[in-house]
This record gives C-alpha cells, structure tokens and sequence, in this order.
C-alpha cells in the first residue's frame, strides 16, 4: 500500500468510530431526557418536544453559519445584533411599502452589507474578529435602538408570521424545524466535501502555511462573515414572525448561546477541527435541556449558571479527551 | 503600492508620532469636544458638572484598570461586569442580614469575592487552558447566575442597606466624592505598579513575547493569573462601591460594563493586534473622554439610544486606528532595515 | 466520511423516535394537574394556576407572593408565580410556551408587551387554558379579561394632582417610566399628560418622559441627565417603584433636597426615607399583596365558569369583598382592584412595615 500521506486511508475500526464527541453528545440528550422524563410527565409530549425546538430554531441558523467561522479560527460576535438590526430595517420597510417581502428583501440586505462590513475589518484592516466584531455587536444594535428607538412593530401579516409560528398543514412539524433541517444539507455538503469546506478547516488550522499555498484566505473569509450575516438576517426574520412583533432588543445574548452550541458541538475554539452532526447534536441537546429546565420551572437566572460552566467545560474537556481519542476533521 | 523612497515623509513622521505620544493625541480630541460641547450648552464647563463626570467614571476607571492588565497580556476579560454585580450581591446580603457591619469590613469583603472569582476566570486560562475569551464568556453567563442565587430571587434595595456604606462613596473629603479620591489613589498606584515594578515589567514583558518572557525564567502562567485575580478584586471592589453609590444589587446590575472598560483601554491606547502595550495613563484618558461623550450626549439631549452605537463606533474606530498605526511602523521599521 | 453522517443520522433519528414513541401514553396517565373541563366543571378541583410577573427579583413582584400564595392556601390551588430574568419580551414568551407545555389550567399575565405576547397567548387559549392579564395588560384578542389595580386614568391624574401640590402648580416635571412598551406606564402617562391640559396647570408642563426599564442604575443615570438637561426642573413623576425611588435617591445623592421633588407610584417600604426627608411629600399605590391575592381569584373564578366573563357579573374575590366586570368599551372587559392609596407622612410608617 502506498505510504502517500494524501492517499492514506483510515481503516475503519469500531473504537475509531465509537470514542467521538458526537456520541458523547448522543449519550448526553439520552441521559437528559431520561432525567427529565422522570422529573416531568410532559417532557415526552410528541407536540411538546416539537414545538420545544421553535425556541431554538433561530439560534440553530446562527450555529451553522458560526461554525464555518470558528472552524477557520475566527468568530463573529455580532449576529445578535445583525439579527435585531435587519429585522428593525424589515420592519421599517414593512411600514414604509406596505410589503412584507420587500421588507423581508431590506433585511436580508442588512445582513449581507453587515457582514461585508464585518468581513471587511477583520480581512483589510486585520483586527482579530473577537474584538472587531464585539465592536460590530454594539454598532449594530446600537443602529436598531436608533432606527426604532422604543416603539415594537407589531401587526406583522399573518403569510409571514406563519413562517415562525405555522406547522405544515396537517402535521405538528414546525415550519422552522423544516427550514433548519433543509438548510443542513447544503451546510454539510459545503463543510465536508466542498473545496471551499477543506479550506476553511485549512485556514483554521494554519493560516501561514495557507498563505504560501496560495489559498485566498480573505476571500473565504469574507465570504463567511457574509453567510454569517445573512443567516443572522434570516433568523432574526424568523423571530419576528415567531413573535409577532419587532423590537430593538431581540436576541440579546444569543451569540452567547451559539457559541456554547457550537463549541459544544465539538468544535475547536482553536481553529481546524469540527463536525456538523456535532453542532447539530449539541443544539439539540441544549434546547431539550432548556426546555426541560423550563418544564421544572427552574428560573431562566440559574440556568443561566448551567450555560456559562458548560461553555467552560465544553471547551477544556475537548482537550482532555483530545489525548484519549480520535477527532476527526475532515 | 509604491514605497516611499524618501526617509521621514511627512506622514511616517506623523506616524511616529502617533505611535508615540498617543496620549497627547487624545488629551487633544478631548479638548476639542470639551470646546465643541462647551458652545452647544453652558451647563457643560462648570465645576460641578466635571465632577459628576469624575464620580461617573470613577467606578469604570477601577475595572478598566484591571481590564488594561488582563488585555496587555494578551488575553480579555468580559465577565467583570458580572463578577461586579456578584460581589455587590453578596456584600448586599451581607448587609441586609448583618446591618452593622463595618464599612471597611464590607468592602474587604467585596474584594475577597472578586479574588476568588478573578483566580476561577485566571485557573480557567492558564491550567485549564481555555482562550480567555471563552472562559470569560464562560463566567460572564456564571457569575450572573450566582447572583440570582446568592439573593434567592430578590434584589436588594436602598432600605435595606445601612445608612454608613451607603454614605461612605459619597462622602466629601476635601470638597471631593470618597470614591473620586479612592479612583485616583487606585490609578496612581497603577501607574507606579506598571512602570517602577518587576511584576509590572512582567506583565508587559509577557504581553510582549510570551515565549521570550518564559525563557528569561518569567513564570508567564503565574503573571496571567496574577492578571485575572488582580481585576477580579478590582471588579469586587467596585462591586461594594456600586451598591454604595447606586444603593441597589440586582440580577441585572452593571450589564455593559466590559463594554465600557474595553472602549477605555482600546481608546487609552491597549493594542489588541499586539500585546505588551498599554498604559495606565492612556486608558485613564480614554475613560475620561467617554466620561465626557457619555455627560455631553446627556446634556445636549441626544437620544438615549444613540450610546450604544457610539460605543461600537468608538471602538471600532480606535482598534482600527491602532492597527493601521502599528502595521504602518512595521512598514516603515523594515524598510528602514532594508536600506 | 458518508458513512459516519449516515450512521450519526440514523443514531439520531432512532432515539427521537424512541422518545417520539414513548410520548403519547405517557403524558395523559401522569399528568398531576387536573385537565380543564370546558365548560363549568362545578365539582372542587385543584387548579394549577400560573400567575406570570415582569421580572424575577423586583420587589414589586416580591411583595406580591404573600397574596398570592394566601389566595391559593384559601382556594386549595397550586400556584406557579414566576416571571422572566429580565423584562425581556421573549422570555416571557418562551415562560407562557412552557406553562402551555405544563398543561396549567390558567394563566394570568403581567404583559412587557401588550401585542407581542398575543400570539402565544392565544396559543394558549386554543389549548384549553385561561388567560388573563394584570397590571399591564395584553391587547382584548389576547384575554378574557385584564385585573387592573385601578383605573388608569385614577392613577394618571392623581400622580399629577400631588405633583403639583408640592410644587405649586408652577414648574418643569419631566417623567421616569418604566419599559418602553409597558402598557399600563404608558397608558398612566397617557391620562397625565390628559390631566394637565387643565388650565389650573398651565404654569406647569412635561418638558421630557425618558424610559428606564424598572432598572436603577439606569434610573438613576436618567434623573442625572435629565436635571442637567433641565436645570430648572422641580418635579419627578415615576408611575414606577423603581423610578421613584431611584430618583428620589439622586436628588438626595445631588444635594437638590427641597428643589426638586418626586412623586408616583412607590412602594413605602423603598420610600420611607425619602417621604421623612421631604423629596416626595405624597405618592400613591395599591396594596401589591391584594394585586397577588386577586389574580389567583381571578384565575380561580374564571376555571369555576363564575365569571364567563361578561360585563355586569361579580366575582367573590376572598376578603377583597365583590369585584364587578367592567366592559370600559369596545368589549374591554376589566375588573378593578379598588382606587389609588395615597402614602404621605402620616400613614408611611405603618404601611413600610407591611410593603
């Protein structure tokens, strides 16, 4: 067999396959519904759990634009704030033209210039992204305060509020969930066996030996601050029409939870390694322990305790178990 | 793009310039806005108004301190506005429970909280190994729920609080606030702490280059934790002195506060592309001239919501100058070289 | 590479349909609380009701357990009183989308925002649950009925009737409110504003109302500002415990006692410093514990069918004596808790003890 590092292939072997953080995710949501089964008659409600996964449908958009960013070793603080900001310029549009979706249109817009804008500091001016974009977070929000100051946009119409609200007809599957689980696919075609995917694993894991192989990596760069800020658009669309109603302050924090869900999903805050199933697994796994939390009616105070040290955590046992198993990356 | 041939254009002097003397070049800016707002309304020039702003950013100047440190050696911490708010709680509670508890003793109490909480975000970084960004995204979300429940749910308020802490921030000594004399005591000795300590050279030392600093035998794990415990105490501290001042512990209490401590030190001059630079008196000034944005946006009237805006504009704005300066003296520095 | 997807999926899909499976036998065989009979069911049950306040922590809404908690001793009710972290809508939303998952009987809703919370509470009502609102109320499509502790247009006038005995019918106020969309805020504001287009007040006029989100520290920061806006301004409404009290503690942090004065809605036990010192001479309020005590009958009477509700029935409200439904107009049905109670010198101690 040729030695040929580029033509190596891993036998396949049932330790390798097994000792991932992908099933230890999977063990996770196990354990925490059986928990909370016990802890709740109506954890294990089919409508319940399916109408549980709206509350984080928004925040499953943010994740899968995050992780193509914290794969190639950036970050991207700002997408709360893009989210809040092209929904206030929806609304605003909304109002001006009487369409919904032109306003749809303005704010998806939004998103896309304020990742440019985003994309553009980080690459041409080579500010490190957390800081860049910590900036961007208070820009951007501070933008929507100043487009809608205290007023909510409400009497959104019912076509569009459908979109966060509705299930397909006949059915207890949220319209969200459909979108989230179409939006997987090309997500994971792009990330695992696209071109564009092994450069971003390559950009995170070494961005000086990308430079002198030629990779562009400004322009892949810039292209995923632009995904991110359009997937940020979308989600905070998808709010609005959640919620009914448009307001400067909506999802404030929620980079927050992205970032665990990502992280959690066995991405490396490092750069270079990470999976989608994991970041999908690792969504799930929050919400259905969110919402169980909930269920039990622990306040949103202390459970807010369990993400901050699971974030923690999510990030140093990755490192422990680096040494103890296998992490994929391609 | 073509380089310059001539040695000290015009602009690479400038550039040096900046480099060098960008404290004076915000005492600049500072005074040109002080004269602009000075037009628009007569309520700004007076002495009383310059000491409100003294007392608000008295508590800012504290934790920005430690945020400078924390940044020069190359990490961030985003949980002191959190760690404020826990300290706060729990000397409240303190209080509330034990209302004759010595002042001093209150605050002491305030800054061992913080110590703790600073050496959780400093173990986290150096043993546990975690970027600094998530760790202290980590305990911002923590610690903020330990508030919730230290205080089982329930703020704490004015009533509660005995009559001595509440008074002591604003005691007048000498015609000036306490907690005005205290920000200034803290910031002297800042500044001797950085410039005239081994342990402050360190700090710049191991901001500079890491591993150059570990090889001339610095324990660079000991100085960054050192860093983060520092500004934890400074947090706690000022955590006693917010609920003295604002007489309130809340779940919601000092929200922005890493926003507002990170625009001082960017402004006052903390590189965040590089580490190793910064100084007390840089971001002393740049605490001052937000002091003076946030007190004229009052007095002239501008919108409540157009703050958090500027925040990000005044950020962005310095990072983005500070990186161009720096990369531009690179340039000049290797071209230099060159001939 | 395929492989791997393919088997995490199929893993993926094997345990949400194992947990999928499960679910239906489950819920109806375990479920505590009892299921709500449409119409009357006259037999005594035991309710769950879930009483939602704005903000965990508040001690406006600390204060009220007491009531509610009496209210659901009396009537052999379970009671959930909790409220969001933060007077952030959403999370008051996703608290109502996870009652509704809770399958309680009633929900009585304290709204941050009279139309954003209308979807999920008609979310709720399609589910069999009984939602009302109080203190801050949710628009008519949202609600059988709003419990409002008095009329606001009781409180916005009275709030500038003792503001402007305290400074002589002459001067600048501005106002400290609450949160932006709070209704109830907004709609005393509203009938302030209304109260002062009386002549006998055209010495006086509302130079600003700023916005300070029942946050003090933000408050506080707002009283600063607007007196260095307005350094003539002598008088501070704040139809807000927090308001009030923060920014009677700026004019006496600021040395302006007797220049400036507060007045609204306050809790005596926060403004029993101020009102000794002479900041606010006069404020008003209700007993928050009777506000507690009257959702829990509410809730309880709208489960037991004695209130449909329509206007002209009463409710027995416990030892809060009768209670008639109100239809203010439009079909805006409302029940009243009483009128404003006026806290001054006299009465202030009493009243700190007990709120």
């Amino acid at each position: 067999m040729k030695t040929s590092y580029l033509t190596y292939k891993k036998p396949f072997s049932i330790s390798s396959f097994f000792l991932r953080w992908e099933w230890i995710l999977v063990g996770l949501i196990i354990i925490a519904s059986l928990v909370l089964t016990f802890l709740s008659p109506h954890f294990l409600d089919a409508v319940n759990l399916f109408d549980m996964t709206f509350n984080f449908m928004e925040r499953g958009f943010l994740t899968l634009t995050m992780m193509f960013l914290i794969i190639s070793g950036s970050m991207d603080f700002s997408i709360a704030s893009i989210a809040a900001l092209s929904s206030a310029i929806l609304g605003k549009v909304y109002l001006a033209t009487g369409s919904i979706w032109i306003g749809l249109l303005a704010g998806l817009l939004t998103g896309l210039v304020a990742g440019v804008v985003n994309g553009l500091i980080v690459t041409r001016f080579n500010i490190p992204a957390f800081v860049a974009t910590l900036g961007t977070l208070a820009l951007y929000r501070g933008i929507a305060w100043i487009i809608l100051e205290n007023i909510a946009i409400t009497n959104l119409p019912q076509e569009f509020t459908f979109f966060g609200q509705g299930y397909i007809p006949g059915t207890i599957i949220p319209i969200p969930l459909v979108f989230y689980l179409i939006l997987l696919i090309p997500c994971a075609l792009i990330l695992h066996r696209s071109t564009f995917g092994r450069y971003t694993f390559a950009i995170g894991g070494n961005k000086e030996v990308c430079r002198y192989s030629g990779i562009k990596i400004n322009r892949i760069l810039l292209t995923i601050f632009i995904a991110s800020g359009l997937m940020a658009a979308l989600a905070g669309a998808f709010m609005s029409a959640r919620f009914a109603s448009i307001r400067a302050d909506i999802a404030t924090g929620m980079e927050l939870d992205v970032v665990i869900a990502v992280v959690l999903g066995g991405v490396s805050i490092n750069g270079g390694v990470g999976t989608l199933p994991g970041v999908v697994l690792s969504l799930f796994l929050l919400g259905i322990v969110r919402f169980g939390m909930n269920l039990i009616n622990i306040p949103a105070q202390q459970q807010i305790i369990v993400t901050g040290l699971l974030l923690i955590v999510s990030v140093y046992i990755p490192q422990v178990i680096n040494r103890l198993t296998i992490r994929k990356t391609i | 793009m073509k380089i310059s041939t001539a040695k000290n254009t015009l602009g690479q002097r400038l550039i040096t310039l900046l480099a060098n003397f960008r404290e004076i070049v915000i005492i600049v800016f500072t005074l040109v806005l002080i004269l602009v707002v000075s037009l628009r309304t007569d309520t700004f020039l007076t002495v009383r108004n310059f000491q409100d702003i003294l007392l608000d950013i008295s508590i800012v100047s504290i934790v920005a301190m430690g945020e400078m440190i924390v940044m020069i050696t190359g990490g961030i911490d985003i949980s002191i506005g959190s760690g404020l708010a826990l300290s706060a709680m729990i000397v409240g509670v303190t209080l509330k429970n034990h209302p004759d508890t010595p002042v001093i003793l209150a605050v002491f109490l305030g800054i061992g909280v913080g110590i703790i909480l600073g050496a959780f975000n400093g173990f986290a970084v150096t043993m546990m190994k975690v970027p600094p960004i998530i760790a202290t995204l980590g305990t911002y979300s923590f610690f903020r729920g330990l508030v919730f429940l230290v205080s089982g749910g329930v703020w704490i308020a004015a009533h509660q609080i005995p009559d001595a802490f509440k008074n002591f921030t604003l005691q007048p000594i000498a015609g000036i606030p306490f907690l005005v004399i205290l920000a200034v005591i803290n910031t002297l000795a800042f500044f001797v702490f950085m410039k005239y300590t081994r342990f402050g050279r360190q700090i710049y030392a191991v901001g500079g280059n890491e591993v150059a600093a570990k090889l001339a035998g610095i324990r660079t794990n000991f100085v960054k934790f050192m860093t983060y415990t520092i500004s934890g105490a400074l947090f706690g501290a000022a955590g006693a002195f917010w609920l003295s001042r604002y007489s309130i512990a809340a779940n919601n209490t000092a929200g922005d506060m890493h926003l507002q401590a990170i625009t001082a030190c960017v402004i006052g001059g903390v590189s965040v592309a590089v580490g190793g630079v910064g100084n007390v008196v840089g971001v002393i000034l740049g605490a001052f001239l937000f002091g003076i944005i946030n007190n004229a946006i009052n007095l002239i009237g501008i919108s409540e919501f157009w703050k958090e805006a500027l925040y990000g504009v005044a950020i962005l704005v310095a990072v983005i100058v500070d990186v161009t300066i720096t990369q531009r003296l690179q340039k000049m520095k290797t071209e230099r070289k060159g001939e | 590479m395929f492989r791997k997807i393919l088997l995490t999926s199929i893993a993926v899909i094997a345990c949400l349909s194992i947990v999928v499976g499960c679910a239906p036998q489950a819920a109806p065989a375990a479920a505590p609380a009892a299921t709500t009979a449409p119409a009357a069911a006259p037999a005594k049950k035991t309710y769950t009701i879930a009483i939602i306040h704005q903000q965990e922590g508040n001690p406006y809404f600390a204060v009220e357990q007491p009531g509610v908690e009496d209210a659901a001793k009396e009537l052999g009710d379970t009671v959930i009183f909790k409220g969001p972290a933060s007077m952030d809508v959403n999370a008051q939303v996703e608290l109502v989308d996870s009652l509704i998952a809770q399958k309680v009987d009633a929900i009585g809703l304290d709204a941050l925002d009279p139309d954003a919370l209308v979807p999920v509470a008609q979310k709720a009502m399609k589910a069999g649950i009984k939602v009302f609102s109080w203190d801050s109320s949710l628009a008519p499509a949202g609600r059988l009925v709003h419990f409002d502790a008095a009329s606001p247009e009781d409180v916005g006038r009275t709030e500038v009737q003792m503001m402007a005995k305290m400074i002589n019918y002459e001067g600048q106020i501005a106002i400290l409110s609450a949160g932006s969309t709070n209704l109830n805020s907004n709609l005393w504001n509203k009938w302030s504003e209304e109260e002062l287009k009386d002549p006998k007040y055209s010495k006086m006029t509302l130079v600003k109302t700023v916005y300070g989100d029942d946050d003090y520290q933000k408050g506080y920061n707002l009283t600063q500002a607007l007196l260095k806006e307005f350094p003539n301004l002598k008088g501070i409404i704040g139809p807000t415990t927090v308001g009030i009290a923060t920014a009677s503690k700026y004019i006496k942090d600021a040395g302006l006692v007797g220049k400036v004065f507060t007045s609204g809605l306050g809790l005596p036990s926060e403004m029993k410093e101020y009102i000794k010192l002479g900041i606010c001479k006069e404020m008003a309020l209700w007993s928050p514990i009777d506000q507690g005590y009257g959702t829990v009958y509410i809730a309880h009477g709208l489960l037991t069918g004695e209130i449909t509700p329509k206007a002209g029935e009463t409710l027995n409200a416990g030892r809060l004596g009768k209670l008639p439904v109100v239809d203010t107009g439009s079909g805006n049905l409302v029940i009243y808790q009483g009128k404003p109670m006026i806290f001054d010198q006299s009465n202030i101690d009493k009243w700190a003890a007990i709120f």
